[in-house]
């Protein structure tokens, strides 16, 4: 981990968090769905889902710890944070309000969450490359799947085609921030701990185009893109998500079971 | 397993109570079977073993490190360390013939190619065997199945529904 000195230590944890923080948060949207799934097929997939994010969330979190230096585990940072110290964009943080925008908010991030993670392979941080090399074949996974649902549900009746469509016009403004830079992005990819986010945007790009075409779905015209999620300003939602995910550790403070 | 009589070599006798730890949800498997002990450093004062987990959300990870330290600690005597080993990551390639043939004997089909095979993540002509009938005429009825590393398949000609151990 010699290279990791060449990032600043609060950039590099807070780095590490934004990472961690979009694998914990879709994870606990994901997981607030079981027995709510549209069939018993999609019932297990979510559910796997959901466990492939929270493991990766476990083991990014706890490295943004160690590195932290303070003593937190990764129970301390998942639990007993507040919203505006969470590092996740707010495509992941966006309501499931029906299995389209689940679908949909799942194909945007994996199929960013992919590239990132296949670029993050070759890291200057060693652990982060290691947890990246087996994370991109889970994510891997999930997209082939998110893939066919979208396809399925976009070239599907006239009523799956025109709700998967509102889901992707409503969602859209939220990915300008995967690939926007700031003094974080910056500082990673000059320290080679992770890439300029804008280099991701043409395979992200192929992928979501050749998806659409298929699903019969139209791309929606570049427009005004909302952000800040990163920077720890994020909509009405991750509060509630939060209140939550967090209700045990926050009424009963140090309970284990 | 009980009836192998220990040998003396603490380095060999580690390697032997490890072909005795079970994967929790596939018990037939041992964790040596399954290819998740990447290496064991058994000294006169303590061992040492470095586990790979599987997935990364997988709850079992916890569950084999207890088990393996309680394993040896038991039979070898001494303090166990157990190393977390992310790199090289482990895929399916990594179970061993034995591990395979077990789990076939178990009717659980094993993954039909290499981990890193394209073909298999679209899914194209994986010709998964049937683990009771053998046919290759099988169907997959989901991409997700009892546990994060299986799918579920049918067999078309015994009619059998059966657990696939995915390729990832």
């Amino acid at each position: 981990m010699s290279a990791v000195a060449a990032m600043p230590r609060e950039a590099h944890v807070e780095y590490l968090l934004r990472l961690a923080d979009n694998a914990l948060v879709l994870g606990q949207q994901l997981g607030a769905l079981v027995t709510r799934g549209p069939e018993l097929e999609e019932e297990m997939a979510t559910a796997n889902f959901a466990l492939d994010y929270i493991g990766q969330a476990r083991f990014l979190l706890s490295h943004a710890a160690e590195l932290q230096g303070e003593g937190r585990s990764e129970d301390d940072l998942a639990f007993l944070r507040d919203g505006f110290d969470f590092h996740n964009v707010l495509l992941v943080e966006q309501p499931s309000a029906h299995f389209g925008d689940v679908i949909v908010r799942q194909f945007l991030f994996d199929s960013f969450y992919c590239e990132q993670l296949r670029a993050l392979t070759q890291s200057s941080d060693t652990r982060l490359a290691e947890i990246a090399a087996r994370g991109v074949k889970e994510v891997g996974y999930h997209l082939h799947h998110t893939q066919a649902w979208v396809i399925r549900l976009g070239d599907g009746t006239d009523f799956s085609h025109k709700r998967v469509q509102e889901s992707l016009d409503r969602l859209w403004r939220y990915t300008g921030e995967l690939f926007d830079a700031d003094a974080t992005d910056r500082a990673a990819s000059e320290a080679g701990v992770g890439p300029d986010p804008a280099s991701l945007k043409p395979a992200w790009d192929a992928v979501i185009n050749a998806t659409l075409e298929e699903a019969t779905l139209v791309r929606p015209a570049e427009q005004w893109m909302d952000g800040g999620g990163k920077q720890g300003r994020h909509s009405e939602h991750l509060g509630h998500l939060l209140t939550d995910m967090q209700f045990l550790q926050r009424a009963y403070p140090g309970a284990q079971w | 397993m009980v009836s192998i009589s220990p040998v003396a070599d603490p380095q060999a006798r580690a390697w032997q109570v490890l072909e005795t730890v079970p994967d929790p949800e596939i018990p037939v498997l041992s964790v040596v079977d399954l290819g998740i002990v990447r290496y064991v450093h058994a000294r006169a004062a303590d061992t040492t073993v470095g586990l790979a987990p599987t997935y990364t959300g997988c709850p079992a990870v916890e569950v084999i490190e207890a088990t393996v330290r309680e394993a040896l600690q038991r039979e070898l005597g001494k303090p166990v360390t157990i190393d977390r080993v992310l790199s090289p990551p482990w895929t399916t390639d990594w179970i061993t013939d034995a591990g395979r043939r077990k789990l076939t004997d178990y009717g659980i089909a094993p993954p039909a190619e290499a981990a890193t095979s394209v073909r298999q993540l679209f899914d194209k002509g994986l010709g998964v065997a049937c683990p009771r009938c053998n046919s290759t005429s099988t169907t997959r009825v989901s991409e997700f199945g009892s546990t994060p590393c299986k799918a579920a398949y049918k067999c078309d000609d015994c009619l059998e529904p059966f657990d696939y151990f995915k390729c990832i």
